[in-house]
């Protein structure tokens, strides 16, 4: 059968040859590729003091060569970023729903106070009886935090959830320490995300594998056994990277205390509890928050984060290095002089940009909305699991939360992989879930669809994804080799590994 | 609420269709006694006009009105209004981590081209794909050249960031790596080599200094770098006003250098969120720390990118990763790539270069007035330097406060051999007025009684 040229929906339409692809967006080359000497993006003012001589004051420290930077004109900065742009998926395009990730919608008027000069200009180390303002905002985000997880004390000096991790774990191992014994080992149930693991090696712990019990959660006849007098903590996320909340909690907390041992809470899944439980009044001892999780703060491609540690009143005397002291005429200061305190563990007092958008978040909710968007998140991820639970493989029937975990089991007998249909959801038009986490189960399928999705969009993505387990059956190949909507097509990551090219060279 | 997209009606019918009689029975796996069944204690729901207030009154007490001499790993430029305009696009803000990388091309190629205008600016072979901060980088190249050398000491300047150093004294605590200080040369404010060098032991993992240094000084980075070399060890850079880069010689001789971009159009905003990034020489790449972009080809051959070498990363190898870092500053490194898109090849030379101007006429102005001097002399300098004035700092802040100036940064607190000695800084967006009015009330010293 003849092809119509002209037809935009025939391949061979689609289809350029040459250089030059479909459309000129799609077309753009690197930043380096464009430039030509001479060509300038800038102005800069004129000198208002005497232009210096820069080998004279700087001798054989002044640097020869000029380093090769692009040379473009305002124009092509424009195109060339607004380009690189469309190239992305995002959650203003559309449904985001990988797990545990929480991509919800990031309000732009965070983003428009974040901006605001008297915050986007304060120096760290404008005089504290200047900086009022930036501490009145870390004051009240502090309050809210402390209030939401029912804890006692909190830093914001983190800089994301991993680092989180970091300091709470500090906490723990400076609590051991001033009761005479740090202990040698963090348990750590096998569903956890990578970081937690990361983390205890980090600050000197060795890590010892909690096996989840057949529902996915804690075992707690496992955990009597492993938890001795040599067990620092447990890092136990809830509700866990199943997305099913720890039924038997205050039980765990029980058995950690008893042997001395404190509950590290991994805070990333806390956008299901906000306003319904507190981690404070369960029993938790430590905890991160994921200020761009549960906050909405923007992850901007892979950050910024931050990563908030919120703790008991016995462990406030460790928190690193300054807190925010209220003085007696109602101002406020940062306190360095605090003997107990695990240190430093980034310079000035964190991401205080993020701390103001995630402030902004708390008052555009108040209570009843952050109450509400807790239900909504979770009311959304079960009705996901109704209407898809017929067709994709669900291993653990446990009630879910705010995320909903399938394997590919049924797909797998056909050999389609979770990585496959997470490929195909692309061509319907959706960012995939989370592919293969967490590890116990086999080729998981990890759908966090938060509150910010309207019953109209999740009708769409349910469909897309039973369209999807209807293809594999008739046309697995199909799904095999998605997406063939994309500008490219899958990429070859072993020769990215084998030979790395991380940097261009002219 | 304004953000949640659901009618009343339609959450009815979704748990009708799930089975639920209320919300309340997807919550009934929380144990009764655990329930909040009280309202937060937060404040109300606002609109969005009452949220701009409120944050517009935060930031009232302290305005353009102000001029700042205030560096010291946080420094001010211009920022070029194409920088939000671009990093604010939806598509780069609202994106996550490119794990999908047919659907995140863009911010792959641009992290891509951040990774080849570091390796650029500073001599190094290859970049990563950003760390949190400027001290958190050194903290982790600190450990990098623990693992390449397998050796368990630092040597640390203490010309470092005073704030990187109890940082890298944090990462180091459980480490069983002790470090020693170097303390500097008291004529020029640059590390003590005969020190260093008696402190180079055979033991030694790496010498991390910093450059230009906390009290605005250039090191002799080959020098340097021959007396770790000498006895094995690595050398680390660290840089905390990256736009110095610009006409200062890069330290090629470094194995390693951690580098916080801030100063490349990212907003001050308090002390952050700014952007490490740690630059090495190919040999080390396997021992970095954190995300890396690599180019590769999709099945009809055409060019693409994908994070790459994640073997090293936490969600592979879990406790022996290189490090826990996960989410990093995308989007900061993002603004750093406009940045120097936007200045270029010979805009970097020449903000440099203004940069060069405008801190020497201060150091100038401001060293000519009776009492004051420059504290280190004798080597070179770019934007910062150290002022000793014979009044005490508290008494001239008083005065510049009352011109709504900022002065120099009281050394005091870090270095307590240092009285009366102030830090500081001139950028390019420092008027020649406001130096010399600085100069003028720094003079008007009131007669001693």
């Amino acid at each position: 059968m003849a092809t119509d040229p002209v037809n935009p929906q025939t391949d061979a339409a689609r289809r350029t040859t040459g250089k030059v692809r479909p459309h000129q967006t799609q077309n753009e080359g690197l930043v380096f590729e464009k430039s030509s000497p001479g060509k300038r993006g800038y102005k800069l003012p004129e000198l208002d003091v005497p232009p210096v001589n820069v080998d004279e004051l700087l001798g054989a420290a002044a640097r020869k060569e000029k380093a090769q930077l692009p040379e473009l004109s305002e124009i092509e900065i424009v195109r060339h970023f607004t380009r690189l742009s469309t190239w992305n998926y995002a959650i203003d395009l559309g449904m985001y729903p990988l797990g545990s990730c929480t991509m919800k919608y990031n309000p732009r008027v965070n983003e428009w106070v974040a901006r605001i000069e008297g915050l986007a200009e304060a120096h760290p180390y404008r005089p504290d009886h200047l900086a009022q303002g930036q501490l009145q905002v870390i004051d009240l985000l502090q309050r809210c935090l402390i209030e939401i997880t029912g804890m006692d004390a909190i830093t914001l000096q983190p800089a994301a959830g991993a680092h989180g991790e970091f300091t709470g774990i500090l906490l723990v191992r400076a609590w051991h320490e001033s009761q005479g014994n740090a202990r040698m080992k963090i348990l750590i149930p096998d569903s956890a995300h990578g970081t937690n693991p990361a983390t205890a090696a980090i600050c000197g712990y060795e890590v010892e594998n909690l096996k989840s019990n057949a529902e996915g959660g804690i075992d707690l006849e496992a955990l009597e056994r492993q938890v001795d007098g040599e067990t620092a903590a447990l890092m136990l996320t809830n509700p866990s990277t199943i997305g099913v909340f720890e039924s038997q909690i205050h039980k765990i907390a029980d058995i950690l205390h008893a042997k001395g041992a404190l509950l590290y809470m991994d805070g990333a899944n806390m956008n299901a509890l906000v306003g319904k439980t507190r981690p404070g009044d369960f029993g938790v001892d430590v905890m991160h928050l994921n200020l761009h999780k549960t906050f909405s703060t923007p992850h901007g491609g892979g950050g910024p984060g931050s990563g908030p540690v919120a703790c008991k009143a016995f462990l406030e005397p460790f928190l690193p290095i300054p807190v925010l002291v209220k003085n007696e005429d109602g101002g406020m200061h940062w306190h360095y002089d605090r003997p107990q305190s695990v240190g430093r563990v980034r310079a000035f007092y964190g991401n205080t940009g993020m701390f103001i958008r995630a402030l902004a978040y708390i008052l555009a909710n108040g209570p009843d909305g952050l109450r509400q968007t807790t239900e909504d998140a979770v009311l959304n991820a079960n009705y996901i699991r109704k209407k898809l639970e017929d067709v994709y493989e669900l291993p653990y029937k446990t009630p879910s939360m705010h995320e909903v975990v399938f394997s590919d089991k049924r797909q797998a007998a056909k050999g389609v992989k979770t990585g496959d249909i997470a490929k195909r959801l692309i061509d319907y038009g959706f960012h995939p879930y989370t592919v293969s986490f967490p590890m116990i189960v086999h080729g998981a399928l990890m759908i966090e669809p938060t509150e910010s999705e309207s019953l109209e969009e999740l009708d769409l993505f349910i469909e897309a994804m039973r369209a999807i387990a209807r293809e594999v059956e008739e046309t697995p190949e199909l799904v095999k080799s998605a997406p063939h909507s994309t500008r490219v097509s899958r990429l070859d990551e072993v020769q990215a590994a084998r030979k790395p090219v991380l940097r261009w060279r002219g | 609420m304004r953000y949640l997209p659901k009618s009343p009606a339609e959450r009815e019918q979704m748990l009708a269709e799930i089975g639920a009689r209320s919300i309340d029975d997807l919550f009934a796996v929380i144990p009764a006694e655990y329930r909040l069944t009280r309202d937060l204690d937060v404040p109300r729901q606002h609109a969005e006009s009452e949220i701009i207030d409120y944050f517009r009154a935060a930031g009232a007490r302290y305005t353009h009105k102000h001029t700042s001499f205030l560096g010291a790993g946080a420094y001010r430029h211009y920022r070029p209004i194409l920088i939000d305009a671009m990093a604010q696009r939806g598509e780069f803000l609202t994106s996550y981590t490119p794990y999908q990388a047919e659907i995140t091309q863009g911010t792959l190629q641009a992290i891509f081209e951040f990774q080849t205008m570091i390796s650029e600016l500073t001599g190094m072979d290859v970049a990563n794909a950003s760390m949190y901060d400027g001290s958190t980088g050194a903290a982790e190249a600190v450990l990098m050249a623990m693992r390449i050398t397998g050796r368990h000491r630092a040597v640390v300047a203490n010309t470092v960031h005073p704030e990187y150093r109890e940082v890298l004294h944090t990462y180091l605590r459980y480490r069983e790596m002790p470090t020693k200080l170097v303390a500097c040369d008291p004529e020029t404010g640059r590390v003590d080599l005969r020190a260093l060098e008696a402190a180079v032991t055979e033991e030694t993992a790496a010498v991390l200094i910093q450059s230009p240094n906390f009290f605005g000084m250039i090191e002799d980075i080959p020098v340097i770098a021959d007396i770790a070399h000498k006895k094995g060890a690595l050398l680390i850079v660290s840089i905390a006003e990256a736009v110095s880069l610009g006409v200062v010689r890069p330290p090629v001789e470094a194995d390693i250098v951690s580098l916080e971009a801030q100063a490349f159009g990212v907003p001050l905003c308090y002390g952050g969120p700014y952007c490490g990034v740690i630059a090495t020489k190919e040999q080390y790449l396997r021992q970095i720390p954190g995300r890396l972009v690599g180019q590769t080809v999709d099945r009809d051959g055409y060019r693409g990118f994908v994070l790459t070498l994640s073997t090293r990363e936490q969600h592979i190898r879990r406790e022996k990763a290189t490090s826990n870092i996960c989410t990093n500053q995308a989007l900061v490194a993002l603004m750093a790539t406009i940045f120097l898109t936007i200045y270029g090849k010979e805009g970097m030379r020449e903000l440099a270069e203004q940069n060069l101007a405008k801190a020497h006429y201060a150091a100038q102005a401001l060293s000519a007035q009776p009492g004051a001097k420059l504290r280190f002399t004798g080597a070179p300098w770019f934007n910062e330097f150290v002022l000793y004035t014979e009044e005490d700092p508290a008494a001239w802040s008083q005065r510049l406060r009352s011109d709504r100036i900022v002065g120099g940064l009281d050394l005091h607190r870090w270095y307590p051999e240092m009285s009366n000695c102030t830090l500081w800084c001139a950028t390019e967006i420092m008027p020649r007025e406001r130096m010399d009015k600085t100069a003028s009330l720094m003079a008007a010293r009131p007669v001693e009684a």
